[in-house]
């Protein structure tokens, strides 16, 4: 039976592998001798790939339900105590599934891609199947011959038990009687959704960058390719978003160290591209309206693309190690060689088509939308540039070291020594720049394309400006010293009060129109006849209310430990807990947990009960620190147990953050979830409906 | 000899003297009070130690960590600055165990090159301004060209064919 399902697994596998090689070929060859029936079987074996690696996924999911511990990633992710679904998502719980995962989701979005109606691209199709065949049968290859979820234990002539697809001589199949499990890390709700998130922010911007280098090939650099991929860009960015986010819930969550973003270089890694991808979703909105920025908005999705494939390569080689990597592993040459190949293909093309993207519109005005979305692209781009050097400095400064081994002269400068870059560096590295940021988040809507004065834009802006001066007036008369949090708070509603300006203005032309409604119902029609506009208000909204809890949490945050006896309290500000009770015991899922009662306190009066807890998973042998939190929109208690006096547990040490504002980071990114879906919602695609009204409105005047 | 002998004990008298007055203040001073937990954490948060790779030293749940934060309380309750503290541990385990690498050698870039990325960025947005920035008398050559003309033109084209 085990024997089936992995045959079955592994051989739709490499027939998915086939089918992909055989399918770029084609798209090349029936493109270059114009055989359009050659360009059509690439698309089908596209088609074919995902039906192929869904047969493959649904092997091994059974084999991770059905406890096949002779099967080397099934013993090494899960164990008989764990529950069905967590036995599940260890499919992407370790490097060989979660790269076979990864290739799944990529043969769902190329198939989705290769499903619309070509009629008015047919140019781009060979050249779209190709990048994305090309860039599935890499991560293919990885899944096969370096990562294989098929291989199985075997005992080896020497005794030695090994992992191996196929049994080598002499050796016989070894079933473990029980399983490693799942890291206890990635047990929690947010480890479950977020890792799929990521890869689906990944495996999407695979489309706008297959798109980009087909406009480039064809020589159709006009902004067609921007067009047909607008929605998928923008679901893209939603999903790396939400992958940030999730995975900013779960630090928060599980990691206990009482904040959601370390700047661990997972973390960056899963941020850089988040960080081109950004200003790509805005500078494509200048080629549509200006015509301008070809160039640029080219590199951009060619950055992006590529960030993602070296955050995959950063986190999955061994490169660089972090509390969420995995573990070393060979694959890092074959990702570097994407890497490079990539830069090269799409680096020689846009050079090839520099010149036809060019554009003669020029920028008029400094304080035009256009030229503030420049501005934003560059911060963006200042912030990305900062991060990655963060990244890589270790390796930098270790590498280097062989120079100072040379030349003895410069040792002291090139001395090897590895260092930590923490977050005290990117914070006061990036700072300055987030928050140019969000000054232009409130600035930018209310200029005019194309032409702005200063004057004009002064008129536009003076209002919600005014209004938003409410904030810092009341906090400095409320008696807050730290000057930059009143600067932050500022900007932050800056930025709320010209939203609703904006939705407010809107909504009261439209009911005031002759044939308008009323305002609130004018105000859903707005938002349902414009959805990409205000869906990215609604998604600036969203952010500046997750830079409300970032702000108070970075500014504000306290904290402090002591260890305390039953009946005992110890105090954080306006808050005070008291030790009641700590209970140590098994569970049926192999954990010990030591779970704690204390009472919160505010000014006295009593909140909530609390059980922070400390689980340990017998079968990884790996502590959890599972926090108790008291939330609430003005702030969070949290509360670590860190120690206990074994066996009388009449004492235990607790470790205490006070975490001002913290929940709008996540009510926020709820409001970015909701305008970028506003914002990307599927309609029918426009052009043919409406172009022959405007053509002809065209023609007659 | 007479004189050399005297002349060495005048020197030791004069030694235990001034040995005495100096130490006399630090024997008059109040014995360093033990550093509280919140003490010890706010050090140890910016510190990490080798093994546990990106966990800040303050929240590090493993044995070794808990060493390290017991040393430095040690160490703050001798009398140690913070410094004094990080020095120590930079000389038995390396740069690494420090959040920010240390202004040494070629660490220098990494305090240096953000500034001189914003710079050029700002240099890159000037230059732009300046090249694309035309009077505003060639606005009308502008608006002569149409939005999305590759758009319209296409779609002239096809309602062309069909009448």
């Amino acid at each position: 039976m085990v024997s089936t399902l992995v045959s079955l697994g592994l051989g739709a596998l490499v027939l998915s592998f086939i089918v992909a090689l055989y399918g770029a070929a084609a798209a090349v060859y029936g493109e270059v001798k114009k055989k359009s029936h050659w360009v059509e079987s690439a698309r089908n074996s596209m088609l074919l790939t995902f039906p192929l690696l869904t047969i493959s996924i649904s092997m091994l999911i059974v084999l991770l339900l059905n406890n096949n511990f002779e099967v080397a990633y099934v013993s090494s992710v899960t164990s008989t105590s764990m529950p069905a679904y967590l036995k599940i998502t260890a499919l992407w719980g370790g490097q060989p599934g979660s790269l076979l995962f990864w290739s799944w989701l990529m043969s769902i979005f190329a198939s989705v891609m290769t499903l619309r109606d070509w009629s008015r691209d047919r140019e781009f199709l060979p050249w779209v199947i190709l990048v994305a065949l090309v860039t599935l049968a890499v991560f293919l290859l990885l899944v096969i011959f370096f990562e294989n979820p098929f291989a199985r234990l075997w005992v080896m002539p020497s005794g030695l038990v090994e992992d191996h697809v196929f049994g080598p001589a002499g050796a016989v199949l070894y079933t473990p009687t029980n399983g490693g499990g799942l890291n206890p890390l990635l047990r929690h709700p947010g480890m479950i959704i977020h890792p799929p998130m990521q890869y689906l922010g990944f495996v999407s911007f695979l489309v706008p960058y297959a798109y980009a280098i087909a406009a480039l090939v064809t020589g159709r650099t006009d902004a067609r390719w921007i067009t047909i991929s607008r929605k998928w860009t923008l679901w893209a960015w939603l999903f790396l978003s939400l992958g940030l986010v999730l995975g900013m819930r779960w630090a928060y969550d599980v990691l206990g160290w009482g904040g959601y973003w370390g700047w661990d270089p997972s973390e960056n890694a899963a941020l850089l591209p988040w960080l081109a991808a950004t200003p790509f979703l805005h500078s494509v909105m200048i080629q549509e309206k200006r015509g301008m920025f070809k160039r640029w908005n080219m590199i951009l999705v060619i950055l992006t693309y590529n960030l993602m494939i070296f955050g995959t390569f950063m986190i999955r080689s061994g490169l660089l190690s972090s509390v969420h990597a995995f573990a070393q592993s060979a694959i890092g040459p074959i990702l570097f060689a994407l890497i490079a190949a990539n830069l090269v293909v799409s680096v020689s093309l846009l050079s090839k088509r520099w010149k036809s993207l060019d554009t003669p519109t020029r920028m008029v005005s400094w304080l035009s939308r256009e030229g503030f979305f420049l501005l934003n692209n560059l911060v963006f781009v200042a912030i990305l540039v900062i991060v990655l050097l963060g990244v890589l400095f270790p390796l930098i400064t270790e590498s280097t070291g062989a120079i100072g081994d040379a030349f003895p002269s410069v040792a002291d400068i090139f001395s090897g020594q590895k260092v930590t870059v923490g977050p005290d560096w990117y914070e006061r590295a990036t700072g300055p720049l987030w928050a140019a940021l969000i000054f232009l988040m409130g600035v930018c809507p209310l200029s005019a394309w194309r032409v702005s004065t200063a004057k004009s834009l002064g008129r536009n802006i003076w209002k919600p400006t005014a209004v938003s001066f409410v904030i810092p007036i009341w906090l400095v008369i409320t008696g807050m010293e730290n000057v930059w949090a009143v600067m932050a708070f500022w900007m932050v509603a800056l930025v709320i009060s010209v939203t609703i300006y904006e939705f407010y203005k809107g909504a009261l032309a439209r009911s005031r129109k002759p044939n308008g409604k009323n305002f609130v119902v004018e105000l859903g029609n707005l938002i349902v006849r414009n959805r990409r506009r205000y869906g990215g208000y609604m998604i600036h909204f969203g952010i500046v209310l997750m830079a409300l809890g970032v702000v108070g949490i970075e500014m504000f945050q306290t904290e402090t430990q002591a260890t305390i006896s039953v009946g005992e309290e110890m105090e954080l500000g306006d808050y005070s807990v008291r030790y009641d009770n700590l209970a140590v015991f098994d569970t049926d899922d192999n954990r010990n947990v030591a779970r704690a009662e204390v009472s919160v306190f505010k000014e006295g009066e009593f909140l909530e009960e609390l059980n922070p807890r400390r689980d340990y998973y017998y079968e990884s042998r790996q502590p959890v620190t599972i926090p108790g939190v008291r939330s609430s929109m003005e702030d969070d208690l949290y509360v670590l147990l860190v120690d206990w006096e074994e066996i009388s547990v009449t004492s235990a040490t607790f470790k205490l953050y006070h975490n001002p504002l913290v929940s709008w980071l996540w009510t926020g990114s709820i409001v970015l979830i909701v305008g970028t879906a506003v914002a990307a919602w599927p309609e029918k695609e426009k052009e043919l409906a409406v172009a022959p009204a405007r053509a002809a409105q065209k023609l007659s005047s | 000899m007479k004189r050399t002998n005297a002349g060495i004990l005048l020197a030791l008298v004069v030694v235990v003297l001034l040995g005495a007055v100096s130490t006399t203040p630090a024997l008059a001073q109040d014995p360093v009070p033990t550093p509280s937990v919140d003490e010890i954490n706010a050090i140890a948060k910016r510190m990490y130690c080798p093994v546990c790779e990106n966990i800040p030293l303050d929240v590090c749940a493993t044995e070794a960590c808990e060493q390290w934060r017991a040393m430095i309380g040690e160490k703050l309750a001798l009398g140690w600055t913070e410094d004094e503290i990080f020095d120590y541990f930079v000389l038995l385990y390396g740069d690494r165990v420090l959040s920010e690498p240390p202004r040494t050698g070629i660490n220098w870039l990494i305090y240096i090159l953000p500034t001189i990325f914003v710079l050029i960025g700002i240099f890159v947005i000037v230059r732009g301004f300046l090249l694309w920035n035309k009077p505003l008398e060639s606005l009308a050559v502008d608006r002569a060209e149409p939005v999305e003309s590759d758009y319209i033109s296409q779609m002239e084209e096809e309602l062309k064919k069909r009448n």
